[in-house]
């Protein structure tokens, strides 16, 4: 029964970087909390401050009540499963499993015993004797998984654990570690830069950007309802559409001028804005996620047909539409300088569309986003 | 007929186009001719080099078994004429010479203070190595510039200090004296905290997880994977300390004390001994031997990279 929570969380090196300006999260008992954001954002630098292998410049670190910020790795009862693995290349595998157990003098029978009993619940028996070298990729990420539980820790951390491993095993190994830990309910604070492995592993998922909380919630609230644009446009594969649009109001009822054309929205979709009426004349991002145009909806758009990708399950068409395109950068929101802009649209496999195609989507306007242009917010959802 | 045959089929290898250069696009494949020229022109340039290297070490072996006379006869003959032991067998005693020979009491101290600065050298270059390269301590960059800046200087400025040192402290004339002022290695320590650095640092940091502490994690996880730094600092080290001479001239004129280069030193000097070179070569080859041994058996472990498996 664990629990983390970072307040105020603060890391400048010396050379006056500040990889992370001010961290609040709490991970509650049994969770697997996943962090997730691009190269750079500070999740790792996150991680290794909770395990004590970087100096919390200020802020409180508490684990189970207790404030940690000044104990040792050792002492703060944590295991951690590194990106490479980090596995004692002179030691047997069972003596990897069991180094942390040896170095607490536990006896020799019990040591044995758990050793034993980890080796047959990661399916590592046949390798116990053999040494990190002479195993394979998923062999070693085992043993790195094994010699964490082995621990019995308050806390699993683990940096970018699959990172390393071929497209399948990556999968695979994926849902081996999600049911392993609930098995184990061990709380987990999980890094990664996959926004799927986030998606599909977390319990909740916390996206981090240039070492700032961007939003920390379920998967599904993520997906469905992302607090910023920098949120809806990193979760998602294909990620959301954005591109520039103007409130503006027909027959007394808000809508949306995209480019040349005229979004309506349903009155589901006014609802889900209430604040849209008081915006008429503003600018604002307009976000539609792939699979929310070019199935069924009350609102239109017309697309020219670029690129057709048949994966099976979906079409993915690539198309040109007549807005510019917005983005998140480091800068702040930017607008394209091009009068188009590029979208991808998730189509039924069934329809048959064809490069050079004019089409017109069909919009679901009660699954669209929008953002406002200067800080990128969401603008006005209610769920 | 067959001579005519054989004249054929090579003039058709000559004339042939390279097999499977049609096929494939190839551009640029050497004819058989080219390729034995160019071949042969490498082995003759290594045949070269390797005579040059094994040119003095031959002549040693030849020297040793001619007669006094002969060797300053035909210096450079590689055949020894007439064939003479005789300085093997002042070598091992079973003849007099004019020198005292004593080589096994030489061979101990050799060894005596040989395997001492090793295994300081060693030591102390992967404590000081490890700590340059992981720990961060105040004045850690100033320490490395002043090793940097020992190794720039010429061991040959350092005797008369040295010998002053030793001087006053006492310790002239005793295996200490000839053993300190050589336990410490800067290349050495530089050699190491590169190894060290080059090491995954998250295989420490997983060790510090599991609860170990620094000089554990150095000792049990940190030293294993540098074994092939250690056996390098190991074997220049063995070869340093067994070939050094000008230190253990100064450090020592105690003849019981005298190490297989000291002693050989002697056959030189000493009146009457200038010119028996069978019996200063002979010698030296004796010597030349352990080094050898050192150096073969550990050879293979240079290469190996002894941290595989600890990542990916």
């Amino acid at each position: 029964m664990s629990t983390l929570q970072l307040k105020k969380l603060n890391k400048t090196y010396e050379n006056g970087y500040e990889a992370v300006p001010s961290l609040d999260i709490a991970v509650n008992d049994g969770e697997f909390l996943v962090l997730v954001g691009p190269s750079g954002c500070g999740k790792s630098t996150v991680l290794r401050m909770v395990a004590g292998l970087e100096d919390i410049t200020s802020g409180d670190m508490v684990i189970d009540g207790v404030r940690v910020n000044d104990m040792s790795p050792q002492q703060r009862d944590i295991a951690m499963v590194f990106q490479n693995y980090a596995l004692y290349p002179n030691m047997t595998v069972g003596e990897n499993i069991g180094f942390a157990m040896k170095l607490r003098k536990v006896d020799k029978n019990i040591m044995a015993a758990k050793i034993k009993e980890v080796g047959e619940l990661l399916e590592l028996t046949p390798v116990l004797d053999r040494r990190p070298g002479q195993l394979s990729g998923g062999q070693r990420q085992r043993v790195a998984m094994g010699r964490a539980i082995v621990r019995e820790p308050k806390l699993f951390l683990m940096d970018e654990p699959l990172s390393n491993l071929d497209a399948k095993l990556r999968v695979q190994t994926r849902g081996e570690i999600s049911r392993l830990q609930r098995r184990l309910g061990v709380t987990t604070l999980y890094v990664t830069h996959d926004q799927v492995e986030a998606m599909t592993m977390g319990d909740r998922v916390a996206v981090l950007r240039r070492g700032h909380l961007m939003q920390c919630a379920s998967p599904q609230q993520l997906y469905q309802s992302p607090d910023n644009l920098f949120v809806g446009q990193f979760i998602g594969s294909p990620s959301m559409n954005v591109m520039k649009a103007t409130v503006i109001e027909v027959d007394k009822v808000p809508a949306l001028k995209i480019g040349a054309q005229t979004l309506t929205l349903s009155p589901e979709a006014l609802t889900r804005l209430p604040g849209l009426a008081s915006m008429v004349g503003r600018d604002v991002a307009f976000g539609v996620r792939p699979e929310a145009l070019g199935r069924e909806g009350t609102g239109s758009l017309d697309v020219k047909v670029e690129l057709v990708e048949m994966l099976g399950a979906e079409l993915l068409v690539h198309a040109t539409i007549d807005s510019p395109l917005v983005k998140q950068t480091d800068d702040g929101i930017e607008t394209g300088t091009k009068d188009t802009s590029m979208i991808i649209v998730s189509m039924d496999p069934r329809h048959m569309v064809a490069v050079g195609d004019r089409v017109t989507l069909p919009v679901d306007t009660t699954r669209i986003h929008l953002f406002d242009m200067t800080n990128g917010d969401a603008i006005g959802f209610t769920n | 007929m067959t001579a005519q045959l054989a004249e054929l089929q090579a003039a058709e290898v000559l004339t042939d186009p390279p097999s499977g250069g049609d096929d494939h696009g190839f551009q640029g494949v050497e004819s058989p001719a080219v390729a034995v020229t160019k071949r042969t022109i490498s082995y003759g340039v290594l045949i070269f080099f390797a005579l040059i290297y094994l040119g003095p070490f031959l002549l040693s072996i030849a020297t040793s078994f001619k007669t006094s006379a002969g060797s300053l006869a035909k210096p450079l003959s590689l055949i020894p004429n007439p064939i003479s032991t005789l300085a093997w067998r002042q070598l091992f005693g079973f003849s007099k010479s004019v020198v005292d020979i004593k080589l096994g009491r030489w061979t101990l101290n050799s060894i005596i203070v040989t395997v001492c600065i090793t295994v300081g050298r060693v030591g102390l270059a992967s404590l000081a190595g490890y700590s340059l390269a992981r720990i961060r301590f105040p004045g850690r960059k100033q320490v490395l510039a002043l090793i940097l800046g020992v190794m720039m200087v010429p061991g040959v400025v350092l005797l008369i200090p040295r010998f002053l040192i030793l001087k006053q402290l006492s310790l002239r004339n005793s295996y200490m004296g000839m053993v300190i002022p050589l336990l410490v290695d800067c290349a050495a320590i530089y050699l190491m905290k590169q190894n060290f650095e080059a090491l995954p640092i998250s295989v420490e940091e997983a060790a510090r997880i599991d609860g170990a502490n620094t000089f554990r994690i150095f000792r049990t996880i940190v030293l294993p994977m540098a074994r092939p730094s250690l056996i390098a600092v190991t074997v220049l080290s063995v070869q340093g300390a067994w070939n050094e001479f000008t230190m253990f001239l100064v450090a020592n004129d105690k003849p019981e004390l005298n190490t297989l280069t000291l002693g050989l030193s002697q056959f030189k000097g000493g009146l009457g001994s200038g010119s028996n070179h069978p019996l200063l070569l002979g010698a030296a080859l004796l010597t030349t031997i352990p080094i050898i041994i050192v150096f073969f058996t550990f050879q293979r472990y240079f290469t190996g990279d002894a941290s595989t498996g600890s990542d990916k």
